[in-house]
């Protein structure tokens, strides 16, 4: 295999995941506040309600082309580049992509059709219906592609095969109902329903600041900010129990976003600090340059116990006897163990040797758990960049409590002063709407870059999950996706400012 | 009930939904079709291709969900496939996904103010998609009977051994011949289709002008696609799964599977039927007809080549590494639980066609066209 054809697959992937996530967020969460927009109108009858709806309606159609757009390469990138992942995996994998295009896809295909032509073809509550399926179904899709993806993050309800060399699916409702998955996807909505809060809120303080569509402008800020003030609760309770299973399932990630070199009791976290760059496992040097701490934090929010040990990095490479921690050495001698077995079993059932088989497959049953780190080098690859993990999950954090503050204050200003005569909170609101984007696109960055080197947890590194092809191939092919998915952005935002700018009177 | 299924009649049954699955995907394509027949019927009026993309514009998402779907139960049921074929004909794949990418933006920001590349980009993105993708994607199915240069290690890893990456595929008149009539094809459903849904009559006598040189180059390419297959040595495999040339081998699968010809043949006929009652009567319905004649004929040539033994994804440059339905399948548990899910298609079909009959009741006019109300692309 080529020397960074895992570095420019996974450049690749990252890119169209990226671009791809700058327009789902929106689609999941635009599509419930325009459901509430219409139902208001069929039950009040006021067509103030309906030109309403019709305006965020326009947006949404206007994201949600390119959001398709990028997100079939999301799909079939996992066979065009990591074609033995596919294999490895593809029996649990695809069918939880199955089911969304079976349960999601037709559903919110179908009825956005209804949704956008059908104003004067069906009845107003059929129409409703079509609205309403329309957000139900890109959330539906969401929830599955994210038990695939919490599955790579805590691979469960399945056995291996050595037959086969992969992973066979043995209980489906395992996979579905993962806490990791469940959680992930909690949050992971949520966190789209704040980004669609914001662009409504943000838009909406735009005409205010503006002075103009006022009584528009003000309906959508009370809608928008009651939304996005529900979920921002439901996004710190689904954020908490998210860590919670970093915690437990993934504890190298939680010590890299939290840059926890040394375990202990009674952790905390770090609120705000700064790394320090010369720091290393096996040097003596500050971790941080500068930090401010908050006591008992990170126990309480990693094990729900305040005086709970948290492991840091150099007990999860070099071991932890007193808390019964293994060291990442120790599981790479099992890893080779078990593929080495695998090897041998193999041999054995082309011989024909099915005691040897047997003996063989015993012992990589005893050591499967640990396959992948088989095929690490050194010790200190599990770690992820600490780095951009540590940054990333403090950003998003920091923004997250800012969104939730902001909510109630447009709230409370709309419904109880003036909110006219508060411009600077309306600029804030106006300059937070990319701030929901990049907090969104570096929760995901903590949770991909936060695992790696895994493709699917201790089983499978990225660098064996990779298809075999000239890094060449690659190189342009990410090229071409980053020329036309910039294309298409600037398409997407420019048609879309204009729009708005247009506004509500006259965008139809 | 799908539990006492053994795995071969799973590995069957799911090959019947992937090829059901391929034959409503080839039916949907009559957008692709339309994209590439707008400006041959608008002739530069800009309120006949406003209808013209309009009424595409309603369905163009269902034909993406179905490529989506596709791939997903692929992936799903026959995950071997999946990975040899994705990562290893990663340039066809690639060139495909683009041709739907360009698609995906064009019905709503082609007419939008400040659209940034304008108006003719779009439109030609829609007749790339529909041309280019629709013949690329002709050309990768015309693989699973022609083969393709790959093998497949102990681990069932694969490696691809030709350094165009699927592009190769290109260059054979095989391949070729299926890539055209596919493209042809569509054009044709994508004219019955405008003269279905929308009530104009310049349009209806553009469009089965089209049809009437369409039907005959569909006919050449897919008569020549049928003589090169019924001549040519097929790739069967033995009860032991070793797979061998064997001589005629689709044309005795058609032979020895009279359900599948039939099927074929109904398929075949209906399409003539319907390009024969559109041109000569003036029948506005055919799309019904038509549709359902290539769903089957499509369906019967999945059904051709991954049954009766015969393997569906064949390498010629290494014959054993070939794919079937039985060496390239989820396990047992997988198409169980799959299995169940799939009883939702005929659900999830209802509501569809319930949709559009709602949506289609009223045919697309000029008027409608130009309200000032309406949502246009």
């Amino acid at each position: 295999m080529e020397e960074h054809l895992v570095d420019w697959s996974r450049a690749q992937f990252a890119l169209t995941a990226i671009y791809h996530w700058l327009f789902v967020p929106l689609t999941l969460g635009l599509g419930f506040i325009i459901a509430i927009m219409e139902t208001i109108y069929v039950k009040t009858g006021d067509n103030f309600w309906k030109k309403t709806t019709k305006f965020w309606m326009t947006l949404f159609a206007i994201n949600f082309a390119i959001g398709v757009a990028t997100g079939i390469i999301m799909e079939f990138e996992f066979g065009t580049n990591w074609a033995n992942y596919s294999w490895f995996v593809g029996d649990i994998f695809g069918a939880p992509l199955a089911v969304e295009g079976i349960l999601a896809f037709f559903m919110e295909s179908t009825f956005f059709a209804v949704m956008f032509f059908g104003w004067d073809k069906v009845s107003k509550g059929f129409h409703l219906l079509s609205t309403w399926l329309v957000a139900i179904g890109s959330n539906l899709s969401a929830l599955w592609i994210l038990v695939a993806n919490g599955w790579m993050q805590y691979p469960v309800g399945m056995t291996f095969n050595p037959d086969t060399v992969r992973n066979e699916m043995n209980n489906f409702w395992e996979v579905i109902f993962s806490p990791v998955a469940i959680s992930k996807f909690l949050h992971t909505i949520s966190s789209g329903y704040i980004v669609a809060s914001l662009f409504v809120v943000g838009i909406s303080s735009w005409y205010l600041l503006k002075k103009r569509d006022i009584k528009f402008a003000k309906n959508s800020l009370v809608v928008g900010a009651t939304f996005g003030l529900i979920t921002s609760i439901f996004l710190i309770l689904s954020g908490d129990e998210s860590a919670h299973q970093v915690a437990l399932k993934q504890p190298v990630k939680l010590a890299a976003m939290e840059g926890l070199y040394e375990g202990k009791e009674q952790a905390g976290i770090v609120g705000i600090g700064v790394l320090n760059p010369k720091k290393t496992l096996d040097n003596d040097e500050d971790v941080f340059l500068f930090e401010l701490e908050a006591p008992y934090a990170l126990s309480f929010l990693g094990y729900h116990d305040i005086n709970a040990f948290v492991p840091g990095l150099k007990d999860l490479i070099y071991g932890n006897e007193k808390y019964g921690i293994e060291s990442t050495f120790s599981k790479m001698e099992k890893g080779k163990i078990a593929v080495n077995a695998l090897k041998k079993y193999k041999e054995a059932k082309k011989e024909n040797d099915i005691e040897k088989a047997l003996k063989y497959q015993k012992i990589l049953e005893e050591n499967m758990k640990y396959f992948g780190y088989g095929h690490i080098k050194n010790a200190q690859d599990v770690i992820p960049p600490i780095d951009i993990t540590f940054y990333t999950f403090h950003i998003m954090v920091a923004l997250g409590t800012w969104f939730l503050i902001l909510f109630a204050l447009i709230l409370f200003y709309t419904l109880k002063r003036d909110i006219l005569k508060y411009r600077v909170l309306l600029m804030s609101a106006v300059a937070s709407i990319p701030l929901g984007y990049i907090a969104s696109e570096a929760g995901w960055i903590v949770a991909e870059v936060g695992r790696q080197p895994w493709a699917i947890q201790d089983l499978m590194p990225v660098g064996i999950a990779v298809t075999n092809i000239a890094t060449s191939n690659v190189q342009i092919t990410f090229f071409m996706f980053a020329f036309l998915f910039t294309l298409l952005l600037i398409a997407e935002i420019k048609i879309m400012l204009k729009q708005i700018k247009i506004g509500p009177n006259g965008g139809h | 009930m799908f539990e006492e299924l053994t795995l071969l009649q799973l590995q069957q049954y799911w090959w019947i939904i992937i090829s059901l699955l391929g034959g409503l995907f080839a039916f949907i394509m009559f957008v692709q079709g339309g994209q590439t027949l707008i400006g041959e019927i608008s002739k530069g009026d800009e309120t006949l291709k406003t209808m013209l993309i309009n009424s595409l514009g309603r369905k163009w998402e269902l034909g993406f969900t179905t490529l989506v779907l596709f791939g997903g139960a692929l992936f799903a049921a026959f995950p071997l496939f999946y990975s040899t074929s994705f990562g290893g004909a990663y340039w066809v794949w690639i060139a495909i996904l683009f041709c739907f990418i360009i698609q995906a933006v064009s019905y709503e920001y082609r007419k939008k103010p400040n659209n940034f590349l304008g108006q003719k980009v779009y439109e030609a993105f829609l007749f790339l998609n529909g041309s280019l993708g629709v013949i690329l994607l002709g050309v990768a199915i015309a693989t699973f009977f022609s083969g393709s240069s790959f093998s497949i290690d102990d681990n069932n890893f694969s490696y691809w051994h030709n350094d165009y990456r699927g592009l190769e595929a290109l260059i054979s008149p095989f391949n070729l011949s299926l890539g055209f009539a596919l493209f042809f094809l569509v054009r044709i459903s994508g004219a019955l289709y405008f003269i279905n849904n929308i009530n104009n009559e310049t349009i209806r006598i553009r469009a089965i002008k089209s049809i009437k040189t369409d039907m005959i180059l569909f006919l050449f390419f897919f008569l020549s696609f049928l003589l090169q297959l019924f001549l040519k040595d097929g790739f069967a495999y033995d009860t032991n799964g070793i797979v061998y040339m064997q001589e005629y081998k689709y044309l005795l699968n058609f032979l020895e599977l009279p359900f599948v010809l039939a099927m074929f043949l109904s398929g075949v006929l209906m399409v003539v039927i319907a390009v024969f009652l559109t041109i000569h009567y003036g029948k506005t319905c055919c799309i019904k007809t038509g549709g359902l004649g290539i769903v089957l004929t499509v369906m019967a040539l999945f059904l051709n080549v991954g049954f009766n033994n015969t393997s569906f994804y064949p390498s010629y440059y290494d014959l054993q590494s070939s794919l079937t339905i039985e060496n390239s399948s989820g396990s047992h548990y997988t198409l169980t639980t799959m299995s169940y899910v799939s009883l939702m298609v005929p659900f999830v079909l209802a509501y569809i066609i319930y949709v559009w009959y709602q949506m289609d009741k009223v045919k697309i006019t000029k008027e409608e066209i130009e309200s000032p109300d309406s949502h246009n692309y």
